[in-house]
């Protein structure tokens, strides 16, 4: 086990220096203690892409891995809950009323949406806080935000407006700078600590919710916990780097046959594992042919789906 | 530590399924609690477990409502073992076994020395040790069950309430279970059982509760409780009640009522 992660602690370490190297522009190591004129591109265009690259890689995985815990359900992903689709309305919205130059509104929207939808999430599973409730209410926010953020950019004032939304929906660690590390970074260290206490909960949830009860787990505290979490790592992911997807689904899937199914077995794994598919897809966006870039969002998508696909035809009886 | 049940009442989406249930479980005995379909076993012994909150009435280990217990407190107090036997990740049977020390360990270190033990002596009371690195879903539906057994025993509760853990045992697996049952009850915790089997109950009961519709249909010593008339008007069938060389009760079903 020691090892495995040690091996996990290896890869994301040498996917954070890739991440550095890596680009159209690429900056060997020797750059970074001689003075040499490009390491003013290391330090402001590649150090804080490859930190919030790292982060939300690992928030994407580790809220995975819960989610799945909680819900019991191997394809749950952060997506169910509604956080990023209410995270990108907020966003949206402030694009199109024009109120994003500044970073900081936009990122201050995108966190109050999905504050917003936790609020209701909560509101809507208090009283009966079981999964089936939390999955359902999720899906029905997360419509309710795509449908939202579709009337917004309907209604936009101009095509520029629409275009941004659209390149910013679409997920990309581009032209992030310190600043977006220092805004985010917060939100993400908190969330993170809330995720990583529910794990001997969900260990007990495995034999149901009756169960993990009579084991004095309060299934209450443990969906704040989880909702709390979620919101936080996810919402700020969301709001400085658009929507990701993917990662949370694919990561604990990829781990679990290494590290167990044991779901608090599988957190600290899959948030390493996020941040290393993260920080490598978003080495290979870079290095992709083309004047302008792959973006991060598409190329998850387009790596994961067949990946993902071809893993449950090739393993199913690995998992089930 | 007794375990009173005082006029408790329990309504389920509009239903009554309990109707002012009074009882004493006492410790150090097996108490059976039988009854028809639907008469509301199970839920008593999930309100006993605090997993429901009754209406009416109160349940009260010693002297403190069991609503009333810190959550933490209660399942080191109360086993529950839900009839529900699925396990949701496919992990070793000893994680489930060591998930019963749950309520006894500081979430976020190891297992002390005593959790490991109780884990081994739970897993060898159920012959479970031979399964311990298998997958939960390789084991057999009676494996299974057993393994789940060993993970209320682990957590060593004064209180031990199982719904229907005979289901899908086989009969030399029944008798062990049983034979294990009471051998807890014997060590001074209290065991209360939803049993169907009638020779089951009375094989191993000390005491035994006899619902119906919800309500008390009579309760005490199986001697006083397993009858030919109180069976037939709980089960609307002809039993018959007889001692076996060792003193146990023997009900056999004979027919349905006329």
């Amino acid at each position: 086990m020691t090892r495995k992660l040690a091996l996990l602690v290896g890869l994301v370490t040498l996917a954070f220096g890739l991440s550095l190297i890596a680009g159209k522009a690429w900056v060997p190591p020797s750059a970074w203690f001689s003075p040499d004129p490009r390491f003013a591109i290391i330090v402001e265009l590649r150090l804080p892409r490859a930190i919030l690259g790292l982060a939300i890689g690992a928030v994407l995985g580790l809220s995975g891995a819960v989610l799945q815990g909680y819900l019991r359900n191997p394809l749950a992903d952060p997506a169910v809950v509604g956080v990023s689709s209410s995270a990108a309305l907020g966003a949206v919205a402030a694009i199109v009323l024009g109120i994003a130059a500044n970073p900081l509104i936009l990122f201050a929207c995108a966190m109050g949406a999905a504050a917003g939808s936790m609020a209701l999430l909560a509101a809507l599973t208090w009283r009966s806080p079981n999964p089936v409730q939390f999955i359902l209410a999720g899906t029905v926010l997360a419509s309710l935000a795509g449908a939202l953020t579709a009337f917004l950019i309907s209604v936009a004032p101009n095509p520029y407006a629409v275009a941004e939304v659209i390149d910013w929906l679409m997920g990309a660690l581009t032209d992030r700078s310190l600043d977006d590390v220092r805004t985010a970074l917060p939100f993400m260290g908190l969330g993170t600590i809330l995720l990583f206490l529910t794990g001997p909960s969900l260990n007990a949830l495995t034999l149901g919710e009756e169960a993990a009860r009579s084991l004095g787990v309060r299934l209450g505290r443990l969906q704040a916990l989880v909702v709390l979490g979620t919101g936080l790592t996810i919402g700020a992911s969301v709001a400085v780097t658009g929507v990701v997807g993917f990662v949370g689904l694919v990561v604990p899937h990829l781990l679990r046959p290494f590290f167990g199914h044991r779901p608090s077995a599988l957190l600290l794994p899959s948030a390493l594992g996020g941040a290393a598919l993260v920080l490598t897809a978003d080495s290979l966006c870079r290095l992709a042919p083309g004047a302008g870039e792959v973006r991060l969002g598409v190329a998850m998508a387009l790596i994961g789906a067949p990946f993902f696909l071809t893993l449950l035809l090739k393993g199913r009886a690995a998992w089930s | 530590m007794e375990l009173t049940i005082q006029g408790v009442d329990v309504t389920l989406s509009g239903r009554r399924v309990l109707n002012d249930v009074s009882a004493t479980l006492r410790p150090g005995r097996v108490t059976a609690i039988l009854g028809p379909n639907g008469a509301g076993k199970s839920t008593l012994i999930k309100a006993a477990a605090a997993l429901i909150a009754p209406t009416q009435g109160v349940i009260r280990l010693g002297d403190r409502s069991v609503t009333a217990l810190d959550p933490r407190e209660r399942a080191r107090t109360i086993g529950y073992l839900p009839q529900d036997a699925s396990v949701h990740w496919n992990v070793a049977a000893a994680e489930i076994v060591a998930l019963g020390r749950a309520p006894h360990r500081n979430p976020f270190a190891g297992p002390s020395q005593h959790d490991r033990d109780a884990v081994t002596t739970a897993m060898a009371a159920t012959e479970t040790t031979h399964l311990a690195g298998r997958p939960v879903n390789q084991l057999s539906g009676g494996e299974r069950a057993r393994v789940l057994l060993a993970r209320v025993l682990a957590g060593e509760p004064d209180w031990l309430l199982a719904d229907e853990p005979l289901a899908s045992l086989d009969p030399a697996h029944q008798l062990d279970i049983l034979d294990r049952l009471q051998q807890v009850a014997r060590g001074g915790a209290g065991v209360a059982i939803v049993l169907h089997d009638l020779l089951h109950a009375g094989r191993v009961a000390d005491d035994v509760l006899l619902l119906k519709n919800g309500r008390v249909l009579a309760s005490g010593e199986a001697g006083v409780v397993l009858t030919p008339e109180n069976l037939r008007a709980a089960f609307e069938i002809e039993v018959s009640v007889e001692r076996d060389g060792q003193g146990r009760l023997l009900c056999v079903p004979i027919g349905r009522s006329a």
